[in-house]
């Protein structure tokens, strides 16, 4: 009986794995595949096999540059959702109660029904010199100078947070909710001040989505290339722009592959170094 | 240690009033147990004491000093919860030792002092552990302990064996009053198990609808039931409505609609006013014959009955009988040779002194 009930389990959900499967390791297994060629195989000229794309990433001083400037972008990102992400999560969770947290949840997720482009461009008219939010400062202090941050690196940080802190919100908020309030009440009646009991119960117990986000934000960030492109004009060159680059404009996919990859390696080493510390605080949930 | 006085503290939620003029004093190193139906403000009384729910009249006076507006964690209480409330990310020793830590311990004292309790709890050597890995009475002695080791001035219980189940809660009623009495805390206990309230307490109060119906010693409650919700609610019982006779010789009668008289040595109101008796079913006995075995049958409140149902217990049985003016029910010792069938005409009988009068 038990056997069988397993093997219905197995055979109910192999569809949506063969699924993810083709869907997720088809492409990038082609990809792979890519990033070995020498050159784009168009016209005559003669494809072979090397690891040349791999090695222009440590010949050239402009790729780990690039590649340390993107790591930076994805923490700094990810700093400033934690930032806004946790106490909005936190404040939604215990404070909030009823209607008005549905409405707030909804308004969290509201980005997610636009698309992504046009956030980002509407972005370009609220950030530029004179702006919206330059014509509201002019509006409040004439004469004012300019806060116009588009085009720069600031620019791309803000569009990043914006895009991605409902993901921090949402994965704090789930964890943060599970917590039962009896356990606040306990941390209480026990001794301990409100910043006691946050500090000693609620933080640790609602790490495991501080971590969930974390990673959910900081592998996009890291290899993001439309706000960076959009927002950050010259100041916008990321290891993501770059890559992105190499399959629309430059037209070598090779190399982009093959830059896809070298960061997708480096994302999962920082990953690895820091699970042995996040194994720790998640193993509770 | 400590007392508590409430002081005539009201709380309202909109119009509902959760606690209602609620004055109660829980004397130094007291059990003190509050009964009553969910929703009664039993349990709003003990989370207003531990400070997490302000009333919004009254005072709160541990040890003579208002607490009743400062927050719970100034308030030197320790509670166990219904669901014990242990914290998931610590070990048993890391429980144990927050309320000890929150209040900066030095580290040695706390190992000291953590080892102790859990030696009081009977869980020597179950530091390491997470409370996950524990058993329900495992569990319940931890958060007990947790309550326990800063030496709190009163010790809140709310519903702590409510999750256990049958034999393990009895088991662990008497270690608790052991516990209780070797630590030497006033301790208030919230209960809707009456069970529960007799064996652990040394006095209790039953609540109705934010208010208090009757105080006192467990077995006085029982005995003397001031109304019938506090009858009804402590312990089953039966109910007969009558018509005052009035007292003559010490004798007090009450006259039932159909006719029948029943007798009470207790006070009666005046004759003429109507009135409500109860008898507890285990203070009624059944019998075939006329009189009570052994006795003249003098005195005795007699009335023939029909057995509707016997409810074969084991130790005991219960029968539903039916009588003139009610039902009642009996409850026996299965001690006699024989039991009564439904059906079998039979007689019930009880002394005047068991026949309480309560306010109506």
């Amino acid at each position: 009986m038990k056997v069988s009930r397993t093997w219905i389990g197995y055979g109910l959900t192999a569809p949506a794995f063969v699924w993810l499967g083709i869907t997720v390791f088809l492409p990038l297994a082609v990809m792979f595949y890519f990033s070995f060629m020498s050159r784009m195989p168009m016209g005559t000229a003669e494809v072979t096999f090397s690891l040349e794309q791999y090695a222009s990433f440590f010949q050239r001083d402009f790729y780990r540059f690039l590649t340390w400037r993107s790591i930076m972008l994805g923490a700094q990102v990810t700093f400033f959702c934690v930032l806004i992400g946790y106490p909005a999560a936190l404040v939604l969770a215990r404070t909030v109660k009823g209607r008005w947290r549905e409405a707030i949840l909804l308004l969290v997720i509201l980005p997610f029904w636009s698309n992504a482009l046009i956030r980002i461009f509407a972005w370009t008219m609220v950030l530029r010199t004179d702006g919206v939010i330059d014509q509201v400062l002019h509006l409040l202090i004439p004469g004012a100078p300019s806060i116009g941050v588009l085009y720069s690196y600031p620019a791309v940080v803000i569009g990043l947070v914006h895009s991605f802190v409902p993901y921090m919100i949402l994965t704090c908020y789930i964890s943060l909710q599970a917590i039962d309030d009896s356990l606040i009440e306990a941390g209480q009646s026990l001794g301990g001040s409100n910043l006691t009991v946050f500090r000693r119960i609620i933080l640790p117990l609602s790490l495991p989505g501080l971590l969930v986000g974390v990673v959910l934000i900081f592998i996009p960030v890291v290899g993001s290339f439309m706000e960076p492109r959009i927002l950050g004009g010259r100041d916008g060159i990321m290891l993501g722009t770059v890559i992105e680059d190499q399959f629309t404009e430059v037209f070598n996919w090779p190399l982009g592959a093959a830059l896809s990859f070298t960061l997708l390696g480096i994302v999962a080493i920082i990953l690895a170094l820091a699970y042995p510390f996040l194994k720790n605080r998640v193993k509770v949930a | 240690m400590s007392t508590v006085d409430i002081q005539q503290v009201t709380k309202t939620y909109g119009e509902v009033y959760a606690l209602d003029q609620v004055s109660l004093t829980f004397a130094d190193r007291e059990f003190f147990g509050l009964l009553g139906p969910s929703g009664s403000g039993k349990t709003t009384l003990l989370r207003s004491i531990a400070g997490f729910v302000t009333p919004t009249m009254g005072q709160i006076l541990v040890d003579g000093a208002d607490v009743s507006r400062i927050p719970t964690y100034k308030r030197d209480v320790g509670m166990v919860f219904q669901n014990y409330a242990l914290f998931p990310h610590m070990t048993v020793f890391e429980n144990i030792a927050y309320p000890l830590s929150v209040r900066k311990t030095k580290s040695a004292e706390i190992k000291s002092r953590v080892e102790r309790i859990l030696d009081l709890v009977q869980l020597g050597g179950y530091g390491s552990r997470r409370p996950r890995e524990l058993s329900g009475g495992q569990q319940q002695r931890v958060a007990l302990a947790r309550a326990l080791v800063s030496r709190p001035r009163v010790l809140l219980l709310d519903e702590p064996l409510g999750a256990l189940d049958r034999n393990l809660r009895q088991h662990m009623q008497i270690e608790l009053r052991q516990i209780q009495r070797e630590v030497g805390i006033t301790t208030i206990l919230v209960t809707h198990d009456q069970e529960e309230a007799l064996t652990l307490s040394d006095r209790i109060a039953i609540f109705r609808q934010g208010k208090v119906v009757q105080v006192g010693r467990p077995d006085d409650v029982y005995e003397n039931p001031r109304d019938a919700f506090s009858a009804e609610f402590f312990g089953s019982t039966n109910f007969l409505k009558g018509v005052s006779l009035g007292v003559q010789g010490g004798i007090g009668a009450v006259e039932l609609p159909d006719g029948t008289r029943i007798f009470t040595n207790r006070a009666l109101p005046h004759s003429g006013s109507s009135v409500t008796l109860t008898v507890r079913p285990e203070k009624v006995l059944i019998h075939r014959e006329q009189q009570p075995a052994g006795t003249s049958g003098s005195q005795w409140n007699i009335l023939p009955a029909n057995v509707i149902q016997p409810v074969y217990m084991g130790a005991s049985v219960t029968y539903q009988v039916s009588t003139p003016p009610s039902t009642f029910s009996v409850f026996q010792q299965n001690r006699e040779t024989r039991r009564f069938e439904a059906g079998e005409a039979v007689k019930i009988s009880w002394l005047p002194q068991h026949t309480v009068v309560l306010d109506d």
